[in-house]
């Protein structure tokens, strides 16, 4: 039978599965969003600034393993999606979005609302397709769901002019893929686990470095096993927590830029150092000449060849699934008598321990204002550390991931490669949607939140009782911690003049706001807010205006050049 | 150090601007590109002379591997290989001159391949340092015009990139 290219876009949908799009409409896309209103299998959530759409998809995706999928219009519809899909790109998430285009005979005439979809979006996209044949359509969509979903996972674009979706074709949904320009190694090398196993047997001072790739691979469980059989102390990145349980005592909690001490030392100080879906970012490592250390060795297990040897190099690459290759490499252990040394790693340990004792976490407990810190701890607390935790960009993300233990995968999502201010609202949407039973916070700043404010709006009309978690010191607080440090305390533009009256304006859009401004009223105001479970709460949290995150090492510092909080 | 990346890629549009886009994007040089069909019309065959370190290159080689339409990536100048590239140049050819660089064409095995009574268009094959070296060797006043394809790679012997 013959469809048009609009129901062969929602055909495609549901073909694939799809439960939920996010989307904005508008005139490029008007035939798809007809197909849409016919039917009730695609659930469609009407955002109200695409950058949301995008980031709603993202946290669907990052809090279900399953792909999101973003629907906008072409021209400025593309362009306010361009943000989202680059965060996507950065922090490897599998997403498809769908974007309208001018009819094919108007590209290049400058059309209204027309934009090189394609070309814009080219470098923040792992692939992307303009349509120009109706025949084309359903396949070229069955090929975006492959390559969003398989090996380095990513955002894949489908760019469809008006008239493709008018014109007709017979329907069929590819049941398979093969593309001979694309097979991803996804097998480790056996040689390299098997030497990279002896290396681990070996080591003396070992540590474990574990990154995103270790969540979009539900990986956590071969690497809480894999760490837990071998003793071995275990980091895992900003964008890994929860790969490992927070509140193992083999955790020594987050490396770089605002990771703990004893975990910067431990990654500078070993001898051998096992990379697992992580890739040794600037805000992990800081200096990589500092970083290196010829005595020291390293595995990698990255799924993306070109993030091995990108930064440091590395002894032992193993290119593959990360889940497969701990698959192998327990199997290698267990399968062997053969354990690293008791008497080394006991000595390991108390190195470790000793540089622990710095609690370099601590902050003041006793002061008269509120630190946000203790409503991050609050938080986890009244939540029993089980809430899908998203979060915004700056010190309120910091504060968030030093202090909230994350016993497991995907409860903790931010925007961690690209640092999208406005990301934590949405991406909090999209994770409550797909998770209806699932307690979500958003913790935010009072600048993150105006970024993406208008989905307050989104949040009624969808019935979504996420939790806003607001640190609110009137500053662009992780701009002012700079400007403290390095800029001689000249605080030019973080001050945040003029905010609006939070409470009133949740109330506004229909929700509960609470504004809290006494450290005693944290915790009883969390439960108010967390016991209110069918309404959007937003909790305004005036806290302690100085506070700064602690431990820090200085952009271009090495690791262990952290400013600590007693240092200053 | 220079290489020249030999690259089968689908021929499909913006695979170009694909590649392009990644050497601007991450910072590399590009020295020259070519690029066309090859014999199996759905696939293009590009060479890059590109100049880098040993690590730059392996960077360069991965991340073009990562590019969908990217079939194939080989380092031509990890072994023995044959580079060609084709130059065509007027210059000006009247008077006393006009014998001499006729000769000179002749040296290195030039073509003249469109004659006016004040000037030859020659056409010259070799690798870039021999067309530089032609370049060189006629005086810089009488050269009215050139273009360059950019260098053209293939292996020697067995080697054979082919999917």
């Amino acid at each position: 039978m013959q469809l048009t290219g609009a129901e062969i876009v929602i055909r495609c949908l549901q073909d694939e599965g799809v439960e939920y799009v996010f989307g904005y409409p508008g005139g490029a896309v008007l035939n798809i969003y007809d197909e849409l209103f016919k039917q009730d299998k695609v659930k469609h959530v009407l955002v109200r600034h695409e950058q949301g759409a995008v980031h709603a998809a993202d946290g669907y995706s990052r809090s279900s393993r399953k792909i999101g999928v973003a629907l906008v219009t072409s021209g400025p519809g593309v362009t306010n999606a361009v943000t989202g899909i680059a965060t996507a790109y950065m922090d490897s998430i599998p997403m498809v979005v769908l974007t309208g285009q001018v009819p094919t005979h108007a590209i290049g005439q400058d059309a209204f609302q027309e934009c090189d979809t394609v070309g814009i979006t080219r470098p923040c996209v792992k692939h992307n397709f303009l349509v120009k044949d109706v025949n084309d359509l359903a396949a070229t969509i069955k090929k975006a769901f492959y390559l969003a979903g398989t090996g380095r996972p990513g955002p894949v674009l489908v760019d469809i002019p008006k008239d493709v979706t008018q014109a007709k074709a017979e329907y069929a949904y590819p049941k398979s893929v093969t593309l001979r320009s694309y097979n991803p190694v996804t097998k480790g090398h056996a040689g390299q686990i098997k030497k990279a196993v002896q290396l681990l047997l070996e080591a003396k001072r070992p540590m474990v470095y574990a990154g995103g790739g270790v969540i979009l691979n539900d990986a956590a469980p071969q690497l809480t096993r894999l760490v837990r059989l071998l003793g071995f102390p275990c980091t895992t990145t900003l964008m890994g927590l929860g790969g490992f349980p927070g509140t193992d005592p083999q955790f020594t909690g987050m490396p770089g830029m605002h990771g703990t001490y004893e975990t910067n030392m431990a990654m500078q100080h070993s001898d051998v150092l096992i990379a697992v879906g992580a890739r040794f970012d600037d805000r992990v490592i800081g200096n990589p000449q500092h970083f290196f250390r010829s005595d020291r060795k390293i595995i990698h297990i990255d799924i993306d060849p070109s993030s091995i040897s990108k930064r440091v190099k590395v002894d032992v690459p193993i290119v593959g699934y990360v889940g497969d290759v701990l698959d192998e490499m327990l199997k290698l252990i267990e399968g062997s008598p053969a354990r690293p040394d008791p008497a080394a790693l006991k000595t390991w340990w108390a190195e470790i321990k000793e540089w622990q004792r710095k609690d370099c976490l601590r902050y003041d407990k006793g002061s008269a204002l509120i630190k946000p810190q203790a409503v991050i701890e609050a938080l986890y607390r009244v939540t029993g550390g089980d809430a899908i935790v998203t979060s915004d960009v700056g010190q309120h993300q910091m504060w968030a991931a030093q202090y909230y233990r994350f016993d497991r995968p995907r409860r903790w999502i931010n925007s961690g490669g690209l640092g999208t201010m406005g990301f934590g609202l949405p991406a909090a949407m999209g994770a409550q949607l797909v998770n209806p039973q699932a307690t979500v916070a958003c913790v935010t700043g009072e600048a993150s939140i105006q970024m993406c404010i208008q989905e307050l709006s989104t949040c009624k009309q969808y019935n979504l009782p996420i939790k806003l978690v607001n640190l609110n010191n009137r500053y662009l607080g992780m701009v002012r911690q700079w400007q403290e440090f390095f800029y001689g305390n000249r605080y030019s533009q973080s001050y945040v003049d003029a905010l609006p009256d939070f409470v009133k304006l949740a109330e506004a859009y229909g929700h509960v706001g609470i504004k809290i401004e006494k450290p005693g009223d944290v915790e009883g105001a969390l439960k108010e807010a967390f016991a209110q479970k069918e309404r959007l709460v937003f909790l305004d949290f005036i806290t302690d205006q100085t506070e700064n995150v602690f431990p820090m090492v200085p952009g271009g510092k090495g690791l262990t050049e952290m400013i600590l909080a007693e240092e200053l | 150090m220079r290489h020249i990346l030999s690259i089968l890629v689908e021929n499909e549009a913006g695979a170009l601007s694909r590649i392009s886009g990644l050497f601007s994007a991450r910072g590399y040089n590009i020295e020259s590109l070519t690029v066309a069909p090859t014999e199996d019309p759905t696939m293009s065959r590009m060479t890059i002379v590109t100049v880098g370190s040993d690590d730059v290159i392996e960077q360069i080689t991965k991340q073009l591997n990562k590019l969908v339409e990217v079939v194939k990536v080989v380092d031509l100048t990890d072994g023995n290989h044959i580079e060609r590239e084709l130059m065509l140049v007027k210059v000006r050819a009247a008077g006393k001159d006009r014998d001499e660089m006729k000769r000179l064409a002749d040296i290195f095995r030039g073509r003249v391949l469109d004659v006016t009574d004040k000037s030859y268009t020659i056409e010259l094959t070799g690798t870039g340092e021999k067309l530089d070296a032609f370049l060189t060797a006629i005086e810089p006043g009488v050269i009215l015009e050139t273009v360059r394809t950019g260098a053209s790679g293939i292996g020697r012997g067995e080697r054979i990139l082919k999917i």
